[in-house]
């Protein structure tokens, strides 16, 4: 039994050791809604090591303590039916432990299902987030601009993501910024997050969808909401508009790289269950009410509205402003915040 | 083998008994079964797309008759294993006749309701909800077709076999299958027909 | 269709699949006929209605899934060692862990276990045989021919590539054209049909078939595991029918179950596949509690601590299996409330799981561990399975589970639960009732080889999975990219995949050292073990018991040995056996031919084969089975010569 110990020891500080190389994303929060869930992941890693050192220390000294080798050839092991109040305290503590953690669950739950705390007087930012094979569109109907493959959204400022797919279920997820939630063909799903520090995280489709689900990355870049709005301002005036035609073989194309539009692709083809003027197909009337309960429709407003971090002069003049097709521009953005690579 | 003559002939030795017990655990799973397709069709019941719905397609006419046949070949399947109690072979092999061939009519009209929503525009594969409406109504009647195959055997078995502990338990155990399609049918009548009706 | 659409073309590694296919029939075909053995294959083995010939065949089969599972996740393991590696493709990425899935869960796992079931628990109560012999043969057959044609898709039209789990709309036809989940759908409904039979058997054979004295408080703790596990798949399997059917209705006659359009749910789809699929888990998990128990108690010789409590325990546990499906997708958007609830239900299982752990360990206080290979095993399974357990309860938590779900995390966590839980399960129990049916152990410093090389590569394999989900890393992923930085840990996954497999090697090595060169057992009961199954001879007469057993006490050989409690009583009496029947077997084959045709839509052939089906049905109904009887000479000549006297 030595043998294994000692083993394991030695495979976990090599594990340790290899994982220090590089950041673990998941604990690594740059938003509320990632940090009470990295809150509640560490919390319960502390519980359960308790649990693990009690089953280990009982199981190491039993295995000491009784084996063959040790006791006398003529020692007989006693019959033992089993022990009420024993058996009582194992089933007393695991239920205590069990309740603590419902608690925290149902909290940190209802916490990350709204707008994190501290931003909720504050509009969300809204932006469709629609996956089709392999790739994800990104509709700001606010601003009334549309990107593929990366996503661009300000900091201190709650964005309220609606996720929705034009194929198989997919999952998007941005571990350093929030949890993970699906989207689907016949339904609206709907993410809130905020980040709080500047900087460029990746996010990724984490729901296998066919062939080319490993290549559906994205990167998200925060941005302070002055170099956000001017982003904003140089997508309406350079990128061309979104025309169905395009859209469509947009959807059609396997794999494409950034890019950007100055018009989004709602107008013609709007997201499941969002009767708006512009809903033509019939067939998504009969969409399952009972699942769209939970949310209530967001009329998409008319002018984009200022937030109030519109006013703060918080940029570097210098911040390059991510463009389609740029590639690689997750190295030189992030000055301010370089915890993330 | 041990014949015990204390109990009916069905139960009359320890396998026969461990079959009915069997059987009765087997419609347990059917039981789940269904449940599983009553939720499926509940699920889907109102996502008919621009197809028809319940009310559209559905004629009280048929599913009356349907109904009728059924509950009473329930009836006459009880009379049969009565007087396969009583030993009575012949009154036995005419009552067994009489639910098979009930079974039959209903199967009959059933079918011939299928290419009613057929031609009126209910397929298959037109929504959601007549693929679970045919799924459910298709798995019963199968069940019904595929026990008129087998009571059709058994009745055979019984001619020439007379009553032994093979044939009085194949009887009853074929008795308890064809109550539950009965209860199934009800259910069926109920949820899917006097439901959509309304 | 053409002839290149059917047979998976453009694959190095398939035709090796197609080549080494061929050779292995050549030479079974050759080797059976060279060596005059048809008759016998037929007459001992094929057309055997005998529990015990019927388990050894579930667990060899076990044995060849687990080599064709293991293949793949080498190979799974080998494509992610480093980034941007191009050994396999996307596709064939996906069908391999899509069918590692399925084969490791269905055709490795259940069969394993069906099988150590099938041997062991009409010994362990006393009886002759199972309550519906014919019937368990056809059961064992209707398995075969799903794991058979599942396995032929892997050369013939494709495998089914959208994960074991086959969530719609991934699954419909319109985003996986080729034949590979219909195969999915078939297979599992053919086999899954004989596993639900199974289950219904063995309900009624512990139920009924008890020898006297046997009450349901005195069964031993493998038997009750096996009546739990069968009465969950009574409940379970026909949510699978039904899901599997309106899958086949959707991709081969144009359903609308879970389609994109016209009302169809994909949702639903994955509500009824885990309806059925978390159920499963405790359906493999659970009887391997029941051989742990036995393992444990007897290598401690120690009676089980908490037998009651071990018994409610297992009863809670299938009761809460049922309420916890939706904790596999909690980020489908039902909300707080919903996912609240499913937690809670899903971290109260952990209660009755903890409560198994405590009494396990309890059992070993105040006894006299020996460490054979079998109480290896179960040893480690202790804190390898504890990991898995509070991994489980960190999953369940619905808050955490939106950064766990779909990642390496996961993986790692029901690998630390399946694997110490169900594989070294197996294994021990493989170990511990080997001599029971073959009269010689395995070898001793072999198996405990084969231990280490297994309990330390499977730490490496999988431990470092943890850190890669918590690092971003998500399943199903063919590549990654360099700058990822989940390079190193898959390296080092990769380096315990290979000692796993090494292990392997040495315990399937073993098998055959220790047919040639293990001692003979000249004794039924070589571990000095409690229970009734070591009570008769082995290897065991096809009567299992020569006396019909009499059962004053819960250990009842222990009693027997240690407490003057005699089992034996009566006087040999002559026994009546079912006969051998070649029905079984042609009907697992018309199911598997009625399979294969439907996969390609032919529809002719699948009703020709259809109406085969029912025929044999009739047939069989109409078969008078009188059996054959064994005559007390027979049975005292039988008996003398499982002693070794001479006769």
């Amino acid at each position: 039994m030595k043998k294994r110990g000692s083993l394991l020891v030695l495979f976990m500080s090599l594990v340790l050791l290899l994982s220090g190389c590089s950041s673990i994303a998941v604990l690594d929060p740059k938003g509320p809604a990632a940090r009470t869930l990295s809150d509640t992941i560490l919390f319960s890693i502390a519980m359960m090591a308790g649990v693990l050192l009690v089953v280990y220390v009982l199981f190491v000294v039993f295995l000491v303590k009784y084996r063959g080798s040790k006791t006398k050839d003529d020692y007989m092991p006693p019959h033992e039916e089993g022990n009420k109040w024993l058996e009582a305290l194992w089933i007393a503590v695991p239920i205590v432990i069990v309740t603590v953690l419902s608690v925290v669950t149902v909290e940190s739950t209802v916490a990350v299902e709204k707008v994190p705390a501290g931003y909720e007087d504050q509009k969300p930012l809204v932006v469709y987030a629609a996956s089709s094979d392999w790739k994800w569109h990104f509709s700001y109907p606010e601003e009334g601009i549309e990107t593929v493959n990366y996503l661009n959204i300000p900091t201190h400022r709650p964005i309220e993501l609606r996720l929705y797919s034009f194929g198989p279920i997919t999952s998007l997820w941005i571990p350093q910024l929030a949890g993970q939630k699906y989207a689907m063909s016949d339904m609206v799903n709907t993410l809130n997050l905020v980040a709080d520090e500047q900087g460029s995280y990746l996010g990724r489709n984490s729901n296998f969808s066919g062939k080319g689900t490993a290549h559906m990355e994205f990167e998200t870049l925060a941005m302070s909401p002055k170099a956000y709005t001017e982003w904003v301002e140089e997508v309406k005036t350079t990128a061309t508009k979104l025309e169905e035609a395009e859209f469509k073989s947009l959807l059609a194309t396997s794999y494409v790289g950034r890019k950007t539009f100055s018009s989004t692709h709602l107008s013609f083809s709007p997201a499941p269950g969002d009767h708006s003027d512009h809903m033509k197909h019939k067939d998504m009337e009969n969409g399952n009410k009972e699942h769209q309960d939970n949310k209530e429709e967001h009329p998409v407003p008319a002018t984009p509205e200022q937030s109030k971090f519109d006013i703060v002069p918080n940029i570097d003049p210098n911040e390059p402003l991510p463009q389609s097709p740029a590639e690689d521009s997750t190295s030189d953005i992030d000055h301010t915040s370089h915890e993330g690579k | 083998m041990k014949i015990d003559a204390t109990k009916p002939l069905e139960y009359g030795s320890e396998e026969n008994s461990n079959k009915i017990f069997g059987f009765w655990i087997f419609l347990g799973a059917e039981i789940a079964l269904f449940s599983t397709l009553f939720t499926v069709y509940f699920v889907l019941v109102n996502r008919y797309a621009t197809g028809p719905n319940g009310s559209e397609i559905f004629e009280l006419t048929g599913v009356l008759v349907e109904t009728f046949l059924l509950l009473t070949s329930s009836f006459t399947i009880g009379l049969a294993i009565h007087s396969m109690r009583l030993g009575l072979k012949k009154p036995m092999m005419i009552f067994f006749t009489l639910t098979l061939l009930m079974g039959l009519g209903f199967l009959g009209i059933e079918i011939m309701e299928f290419f009613t929503y057929v031609h009126e525009g209910a397929s298959l594969s037109t929504s959601a909800f007549t693929s679970s409406l045919f799924i459910l109504l298709g798995t019963h009647g199968a069940h019904v077709a595929f026990g008129l195959l087998w009571g059709t055997s058994i009745l055979i078995q019984v001619k020439r076999q007379g009553f032994t502990l093979a044939t009085a338990n194949k009887s009853f155990i074929f008795s308890l299958y064809w109550h539950f399609l009965d209860v199934v049918w009800i259910f069926i009548f109920s949820f899917v027909y006097l439901k959509g009706l309304m | 269709m053409k002839w290149d659409e059917f047979f998976v073309t453009g694959e190095p590694m398939i035709y090796g699949a197609m080549a080494s296919i061929v050779l292995a029939t050549i030479a079974i075909i050759v080797g059976l006929t060279y060596f005059k053995k048809w008759g016998y294959l037929w007459r001992e083995w094929l057309t055997t209605v005998d529990h015990k010939r019927i388990g050894v065949m579930y667990i060899l089969s076990a044995l060849i899934m687990l080599f064709r599972g293991g293949v793949d996740a080498i190979m799974m393991r080998l494509q992610t060692a480093v980034p941007e590696n191009k050994f396999l493709d996307s596709q064939h990425y996906n069908e391999i862990f899509t069918t590692h899935g399925l084969i490791m869960i269905l055709f490795m796992a259940m069969p394993f276990i069906i099988g150590i079931m099938n041997v062991v628990v009409p010994l362990q109560i006393g009886a002759r045989d199972v309550a519906f012999p014919r019937l368990n043969a056809i059961s064992f057959w209707l398995f075969f021919a799903g794991a058979m044609l599942l396995n032929l898709s892997f050369v013939i039209g494709g495998s089914p590539d959208a994960g074991w789990s086959a969530y719609f709309p991934l699954a419909s036809i319109e985003f996986s054209p080729t034949v590979g989940n219909n195969y999915y759908s078939l297979a599992l409904q053919i086999s899954g049909i004989g596993t639900l039979l199974t289950g219904i058997n063995f309900i009624v054979t512990i139920l009924k078939m008890r020898a006297p004295g046997m009450k349901l408080m005195r069964m031993p703790m493998f038997t009750w595991s096996s009546l739990i596990t069968s009465v969950i798949i009574a409940f379970a399997f026909p949510v699978l029918t039904v899901a599997l059917a309106l899958m086949m209705f959707d991709r081969l006659f144009g359903s609308q179950f879970f389609t994109m359009a016209n009302g169809g749910m994909d949702m639903l789809w994955a509500n009824l596949f885990w309806v059925w699929g978390h159920p499963e888990v405790y359906i493999v998990v659970l009887p391997a509690f029941g051989i742990f128990s036995e393992i444990i108690s007897t290598f401690s010789k120690k009676n089980l601590y908490g037998y009651t409590s071990m018994v409610v325990s297992m009863v809670v546990i299938s009761l809460l299996s049922f309420l916890v499906w939706a904790h596999h997708f909690y980020t489908m958007g039902q909300g707080a409330m919903v996912n609240g609830f499913f937690s809670i239900t899903t971290m109260a299982i952990s209660v009755p799981t903890g409560v198994k752990i405590f009494n396990w360990l309890f059992t070993m206080r105040k006894g006299k561990i020996t460490f054979t290979t079998p109480m290896l095993y179960s040893l480690a399974f202790i804190p390898i399975f504890t990991i898995g357990g509070v991994t489980g309860v960190m999953l369940a938590m619905a808050s955490a589970d939106y950064q766990y779900h779909n990642t390496m995390f996961l993986v790692a966590h029901f690998h630390y639960v399946l694997i110490p839980g169900t594989v070294f399960a197996v294994i021990a129990g493989f170990h511990y009732w080997f001599p029971k049916v073959f009269g010689f152990k395995l070898n001793e410093r072999l198996g405990k080889h084969a231990f280490w090389w297994i309990a330390v590569s499977f730490n490496v394999t999988f431990f470092p999975l943890f850190f890669l989900g918590l690092q971003g890393m998500t399943r199903r992923m063919y590549t990654y990219s360099e700058e990822t930085g989940f390079g190193p840990l898959n390296l080092l996954s990769f380096a315990g995949a290979l000692g796993l497999a090494f292990g392997f090697v040495i315990l399937v090595y073993n098998i055959y050292y220790s047919i040639r060169y293990s001692p003979r057992e000249t004794n039924g009961d070589p571990w000095d073990a409690r229970t009734l199954e070591w009570a008769t001879s082995s290897p065991i007469p096809a009567y299992n018991f020569a006396i019909t057993p009499n059962v004053k006490a819960r250990d009842a050989l222990w009693s027997a040995k240690y407490d003057n409690l005699p089992i034996f009583e009566g006087k040999i009496e002559p026994i009546h056996l079912p006969s051998n029947s070649g029905k079984p077997v042609i009907l697992g084959a018309i199911f598997f031919a009625f399979g294969f045709a439907l996969v390609f839509s032919w529809w002719i052939p699948a009703i020709i084969s259809g109406i085969g089906i029912l025929i044999i049905l009739a047939s069989m109904s109409f078969d008078r089975d009188h059996g054959i009887t064994v005559s007390v000479k027979e049975i005292m000549e039988t008996e003398k010569k499982l002693r070794g006297e001479t006769l």
